[in-house]
């Protein structure tokens, strides 16, 4: 194999960093030819910064962050592109304990449906309001996340307004736990390991996996520069192709007990690697003592078309930016927003593979496949869908 | 033309946001020594909307290996009681000087409206600061890593000299030239004795 020379690409410390962590480790990224160099990093702006001025080639990215970066919203306008998905779900809602049990006594039940556990949040939300206590505090890892469209599209869903009901923060993965224990926050919407952190050392119960408020919900991507896929298009297709494999051996559940022990390394995650065979498995620990549950589809790297970077997905994340005012409705941006998914750059990279690939770039979200509040998606009436309340 | 532009930019708010307490004075002093009066160093996390709140800086610098940089660009975006939205350098023109701040590890963030001129200074001042810095602590970095070796030769020593029988000059003396036969680094052959101590105790 012809090397396409080495590509360096920089990740944050979670679960679905797995398919990079696995591109390196089991050979994948060689077999394409590339020299894959892993960067840790801390923080999501650093991941931007360090993209936008080339320290990185690609990275593991939120997948609005890529959108926010090409419209140029809160930073630097820098078009990106996204040709290829990290993966699906992998996140939950997980609250503290004492949180938990006022939730219970208001007709929450471990592993109930968000429906269900949303409608005893507002119970507790409005007893609160009743009482003159100040507000419970939420926190999510980035504005421009699923995490924030999740928790606020679960929360508005069932009644709570979450710019008025609630307080929402933005903190640190690695000091979410603390923050949970020290009752600085009420609770938290983010990526494994940590819920299950929060679990295992008795602060926190899950409410729910936010595959339950959107079912095969999309979460990271590959983001890289567009002026980069563009200058190294046989590197980028290399690059697209070597993860999308390590994503296929990812998902083998006999390779899982291996993986959580790659991703345990203090150079990758750097937690234990029980906790994150969790998440791998879908084997999850709901409150802490309880026994583990089987959450289908709780995190899928590759089934279901997981790597196809749907443009529709875009699409909704940019309907969520108009909806809670990050972004104004415009047909400028809409075209940008589609112009950064790039399902073409997937398919042209994975052409050589043979792999049954999406026909479409667009896919209508509806029941039982959609959210949770039977709601349906049609990109095609994206501007009505960001419109309404 | 010079003082001019001196006791203009002095006024300028500056809030430096590190939990290393040595690079936040290196900054610190830099800064003050530049002209600027008015810099607040903040280390505790915990109150830090406060302290921006009421410190109403026109320039923040937090640096790069602050995972509490994406906490920073939120309350930003939300925030009403901050004077005005801050942003970082939005400008396409400035890709430079981000590209500088990043490579030297501190990300900074200015009050929208000010004047590139008068951010473009203060941002040179903190890009070498942090560069000075990095470079301090790679010095530091060196001369403990020296230290180490030193301490595991004085042990290969003892460990020679009590199961050989050997002075301190002998002992020595056949560390280096073993160091010397192998083309090894005498701190390495030392630690093959530390080791090969340890298992055959």
């Amino acid at each position: 194999m012809i090397s396409s020379g080495v590509v360096v690409v920089g990740f944050i410390p979670l679960l679905d960093c797995a398919p990079l962590v696995a591109a390196v480790e089991k050979g994948f990224a060689n077999d394409e030819g590339i020299d894959l160099t892993l960067v840790r990093e801390t923080s999501w702006a650093n991941i931007r910064d360090r993209v936008v001025v080339g320290h990185f080639d690609a990275a593991h990215m939120l997948g609005p962050m890529t959108l926010a970066s090409t419209l140029g919203i809160g930073h630097l306008q820098v078009p990106m592109v996204a040709p290829l998905s990290l993966g699906l779900g992998g996140n939950a809602i997980t609250v503290s304990l004492p949180l938990w049990q006022q939730m219970e006594r208001a007709g929450a039940a471990g592993g109930a449906d968000p429906l269900v556990q949303g409608n005893a949040l507002r119970h507790v939300v409005a007893d609160r309001q009743l009482s003159r206590r100040p507000p419970l505090t939420f926190a999510m890892v980035y504005p421009f996340s699923c995490h924030n469209y999740e928790l606020r599209y679960w929360l508005s869903a069932v009644g709570i307004d979450p710019d008025r009901d609630v307080r929402l923060v933005v903190l640190p993965p690695p000091l979410l736990v603390d923050a949970l224990r020290e009752g600085q926050i009420d609770g938290f919407c983010v990526g494994e390991p940590w819920s299950s952190l929060a679990v295992s050392v008795g602060v926190g119960s899950i409410v729910t996996p936010t595959t339950a408020i959107w079912h095969l919900s999309p979460e990271k991507v590959l983001g890289c520069r567009r002026e980069w896929a563009g200058r190294f298009p046989e590197r980028t297709a290399a690059l697209v192709r070597a993860i999308h494999r390590a994503a296929e051996w990812c998902e083998q559940p006999s390779h899982h007990e291996e993986l959580a022990h790659l991703l345990s390394e203090p150079k990758y995650v750097g937690a234990p690697a029980h906790i994150l065979l969790r998440g791998l498995s879908g084997s999850l620990t709901l409150a802490p003592g309880s026994e583990a549950r089987h959450i289908e589809n709780f995190y899928v790297p590759s089934r279901h078309a997981a790597t196809f970077p749907w443009v529709s997905h875009a699409l909704w994340f940019y309907s969520q930016m108009v909806r809670w005012g990050q972004a104004e409705f415009s047909d400028r941006d809409v075209e940008a927003v589609r112009a950064t998914y790039r399902p073409d750059l997937y398919r042209a990279a994975l052409a050589p593979l043979d792999v049954n690939l999406p026909h479409d770039d667009f896919r209508a979200e509806a029941s039982p496949d959609g959210f949770f509040d039977g709601r349906p998606f049609d990109p095609a009436r994206l501007r009505e869908y960001a419109a309404s309340p | 033309m010079l003082e001019e532009k001196t006791s203009n930019d002095a006024g300028l708010h500056i809030l430096i946001v590190d939990q290393n307490v040595m690079r936040a004075a290196i900054l610190e002093d830099g800064l003050r020594e530049a002209g600027y009066r008015r810099v607040t160093v903040v280390r505790d996390m915990q109150n830090l909307m406060r302290r921006i709140v009421d410190n109403d800086p026109d320039v923040i610098f937090i640096d790069l290996e602050n995972p509490n940089r994406d906490v920073l660009e939120q309350m930003f975006q939300v925030s009403r009681s901050v004077r005005r939205p801050i942003a970082m350098f939005v400008d396409r023109s400035d890709t430079d000087m981000i590209a500088a701040a990043v490579d030297a590890g501190v990300g900074a963030y200015v009050v929208d409206g000010l004047k590139k001129e008068r951010i473009k200074a203060v941002l040179d001042m903190a890009v070498s600061r942090f560069n000075a810095f990095s470079k301090l602590r790679d010095e530091l970095e060196r001369a403990r890593a020296a230290l180490d070796e030193r301490k595991l030769v004085e042990r290969a020593k003892g460990i020679l000299m009590t199961s050989k029988g050997m002075s301190e000059e002998a002992a020595y003396a056949l560390l280096r030239k073993a160091a010397m036969n192998e083309n090894r680094r005498i701190s390495e052959v030392a630690q093959s004795v530390v080791t090969a101590a340890r298992l055959l105790k």
